[in-house]
């Protein structure tokens, strides 16, 4: 069996792979990079809490133009997810207007992003249409 | 005039443009010798010098123009602030002169960016067949930007803008192409910006696509320029001529701030917040409101950004700022003017220059020199920059009435 790695350390993967974010204990603001301190209350005790991977879409863009060697168009957006927003592209629909739109309702869905040279598959995580 | 007043005596900028045969030294130079000349006074005057470059200076800016312009001995603030950079060496050049330590300050930005190209995009892509090691804050094995999300300017602008449509409606490719048609129109009028070309709607509609729905006339200019200012207190300009005292120009009020912290902040960056923040300090160390200003100059980085900054500086009713638009207020001809220059859109946005000639570009209509682009009799003005990361400058200026 192909061993995997998550994208970003964020991702949980296995049988229902969903974000993870780190919660301020003291006043619960959600963040999902290694932290030093909460920078909302200046506390650092955190937990690790599971985020729906139900969301709704509060808004996009769809790059045309970007850094070389990223694959254009594709969307990008911010997916607003049970009240915790998360960042993240717009994926299995067509990268337009017409197809993407405020408020639509998208799940988290993951794919494969790459292999290293020792096998290892790297697994990104997109939102798809719900 | 109170002795405490906070005054800019001399301001100058540099046209906006490509100047491919001067250095970004050269361009500091150019603006801080003519504001220093439009002040009326010398090197010797100036007790504090901020300087600002984020691109491509490299260490001790303010140094390198001293050499170039007078090395007195002065302390240097060599400053950074992302786009708010020219804000912050003029608030802390302010800082100098309202604590009473220095009489006179002198504040400059100047940046290089012409075929600069796409900012904000992260490029280096990992080599395939690397082994993957989770890097950074979050842990990635490969790069983020373009797989989770877009680290572009013009994609994340384009999305603070598209999030004012989701919370309040009303919002369309058609309608931010609109605001952008306002701005080319207006630079048609401005010979220091560096496009003075009036585009149709469907021309702006029609061209490329950057990052949907912000097309290229939609986006700031990348281009070189600077700008400096010199100011002084009320104390000091009272034992000036009456001609100084004339032409200044009062800075009735001067605010940085950053970002607090509100929930999605560190998703998308929030320009908000710290926008709406700024602005009610202003307003209120000035003891003026939103309805006295004859001008603004805001921070229309993209199209997507000026709309929500109408709301952000409380120009219309929260959540109206797409009626207040249709409404053609924005327009220099309606209610409340905004972007007459033309904006970074036409004007340009060198960096660290902005800061200071959104401010050139208020003194000019506040002293009734602004020849054919004149905001007839315009008494008070406010100037917006901000940069990401955030850091937001307002100031609010008035004529002197003398």
């Amino acid at each position: 069996m192909t061993k995997t790695i998550p994208h970003v350390d964020y991702l949980e993967l296995g049988d229902k792979p969903h974000l993870v974010a780190n919660e301020c204990t003291s006043c619960g603001a959600r963040f999902f990079d290694r932290r030093n301190a909460c920078a909302k209350c200046f506390k650092n005790d955190f937990k690790k809490v599971a985020i729906s991977t139900d969301g709704i879409l509060k808004s996009f863009t769809i790059v045309a133009f970007a850094a070389p060697g990223i694959p254009v168009p594709f969307v990008a957006g911010i997916i607003d997810c049970a009240g915790t927003s998360v960042r993240g592209n717009v994926v299995n629909t067509e990268p337009s207007p017409e197809k993407v739109t405020l408020g639509m309702k998208l799940r988290l869905t993951t794919f494969s992003i790459g292999t290293d040279e020792e096998g290892t598959e790297a697994i990104g995580f997109g939102f798809e249409p719900a | 005039m109170a002795s405490d007043d906070i005054w800019i005596l001399g301001i100058a900028m540099t046209k906006f443009g490509k100047h491919s045969d001067k250095d970004i030294v050269d361009l500091g130079s150019e603006a801080a010798i003519a504001a220093l000349a439009d002040a009326g006074v010398t090197m010797a005057d100036i007790g504090i010098l901020a300087a600002g470059n984020l691109m491509g200076a490299g260490a001790g800016f303010g140094q390198q123009l001293q050499k170039q312009i007078g090395q007195t001995g002065i302390p240097v603030y060599n400053v950074a602030n992302a786009c708010a950079t020219g804000a912050t060496a003029l608030r802390t050049a302010i800082m100098a002169v309202k604590s009473g330590e220095v009489r006179m300050g002198l504040a400059v930005g100047a940046e290089k960016l012409s075929g600069a190209g796409l900012l904000g995009g992260g490029g280096t892509s990992k080599k395939d067949g690397n082994k993957f090691e989770p890097r950074g804050r979050f842990g990635s094995v490969l790069p983020t930007d373009g797989r989770i999300g877009t680290d572009t300017m013009p994609g994340t602008f384009a999305q603070v803008g598209m999030e004012y449509g989701h919370k309040y409606g009303g919002v369309s490719f058609e309608l931010f192409a609109k605001i952008s048609e306002k701005n080319h129109a207006h630079s048609v009028l401005n010979p220091m910006a560096a496009y003075q070309k009036r585009f149709t709607l469907d021309e702006i509609m029609n061209d490329m696509m950057i990052a949907y729905p912000n097309t290229r006339p939609m986006c700031s200019a990348n281009c070189d320029g600077a700008a400096a200012a010199v100011v002084t207190s009320g104390e000091v300009l009272r034992t000036l001529s009456k001609e100084q005292q004339r032409r200044a120009i009062k800075v009735s009020a001067s605010v940085l701030t950053t970002d607090p912290y509100e929930e999605a902040c560190q998703i998308l960056p929030d320009v908000n917040t710290l926008t709406r923040n700024a602005a009610k300090i202003a307003y209120e160390q000035a003891g003026v409101s939103p309805s006295d200003l004859d001008l603004v100059e805001l921070h229309d980085c993209f199209a997507t950004a000026e709309l929500v900054h109408y709301d952000n500086l409380m120009l219309c009713p929260e959540g109206g700022a797409v009626d207040f638009f249709m409404s053609g207020a924005t327009w220099r001809d309606g209610s409340m003017p905004v972007n007459v220059s033309g904006g970074l859109e036409s004007k340009g946005h060198p960096i660290a220059a902005t800061g200071i000639a959104n401010i050139w570009e208020v003194c000019h209509h506040l002293r009734n020199e602004a020849g054919d682009r004149q905001i007839k009799d315009a008494k008070v003005g406010l100037a917006h920059v901000i940069g990401l990361g955030s850091a937001c400058g307002i100031h609010i200026l008035e004529r002197s009435g003398l």
